[in-house]
């Protein structure tokens, strides 16, 4: 009963938060908001006992990425009329149309008759404690997935991260 | 049981489904490229959210890969690369916005700096 509390309070702040960050015509009260919505949405990966995920969500989400976003809109410095009015366009209504469609495929896959009915391992109580027992989701256990199984894509990883810092410190400065 | 656990999977589905098309709207309503960016970080999360749902629900007994927990490596590379594509999005954007002095994806329709 705690569970789908606690999931009701998460999803409906995401989505509320989600929805802030592209209804606000302001950057800087989105990337607030979008701060908020990885909150709660680590706290949904913690009721699916992803406890390390839930960690790296906040730590390099909610903390790295996002102060990056705040750092750039705070550089930018955009003035109220440098932020464009919001027109509304037939495109806009086309886009909007498509996005609305494809939630509803995504949700008639999930809810719908496509979906195997009870094929998925919910509710069973010995499945739910073989999992809490062996660490699920913990650092130990996701650690030995990338460690032994996944160890070239974690180093390739790596590489794509200096990459990328390369890239945009070549990128932002005019001149090297 | 109640209704929450007995479809607690599906419940995990349709909030990534809606946060994606969130995301998606993001993209296709807002002119601000910053705002754009952050769509996008939104979807990915909402991609984050379905590996886990699928790792913890899994529709297979015994996972072909050997442990579920796959999907929770696929969520940290899926982290790690939203990161390296946050940081080179905004310095395109810094770049652009030096010789254009403007975010609105609309302008940047030319390739050029």
């Amino acid at each position: 009963m705690a569970e789908a509390i606690l999931f009701y309070l998460f999803a409906i702040g995401a989505l509320v938060a989600g929805a802030q960050v592209i209804f606000r015509r302001n950057p800087i009260y989105g990337a607030l908001s979008l701060v908020g919505a990885l909150f709660f949405l680590s706290g949904i990966y913690v009721l699916l006992a992803a406890h390390l995920i839930a960690i790296l969500q906040i730590i390099v989400y909610a903390g790295a990425v996002m102060v990056l976003f705040v750092f750039v809109i705070m550089l930018l410095n955009l003035k109220e009329e440098e932020l464009g009015e919001q027109r509304i366009t037939a495109w806009k209504g086309v886009g909007l149309a498509a996005v609305v469609a494809s939630f509803g495929v995504i949700a008639w896959r999930a809810l719908g008759p496509a979906f195997p009915q009870g094929a998925l391992m919910q509710g069973d109580r010995r499945v739910d404690n073989a999992l809490l027992v062996s660490g699920f989701g913990g650092v130990k256990t996701v650690g030995r997935i990338l460690y032994l199984a996944s160890i070239l894509p974690f180093e390739v990883t790596s590489l794509l991260l200096l990459v990328a810092v390369v890239a945009a410190v070549v990128v932002a400065k005019g001149r090297i | 049981m109640d209704f929450f656990h007995a479809h607690q999977a599906q419940h995990y589905l349709v909030l990534a489904a809606m946060l994606f098309a969130l995301g998606a709207a993001g993209v296709v309503l807002r002119r601000n490229a910053i705002i754009v960016l952050m769509s996008i970080e939104l979807m990915l999360n909402a991609v984050n959210l379905t590996f886990l749902a699928f790792s913890r629900f899994p529709l297979v007994p015994n996972s072909p890969m050997g442990s579920f927990l796959t999907g929770h490596a696929a969520v940290f590379f899926v982290i790690a690369t939203a990161a390296a594509e946050a940081s080179v999005g905004l310095a395109i954007i810094i770049a652009v916005f030096r010789s254009r002095t403007s975010v609105n994806v609309d302008e940047f329709d030319t390739l050029k700096l």
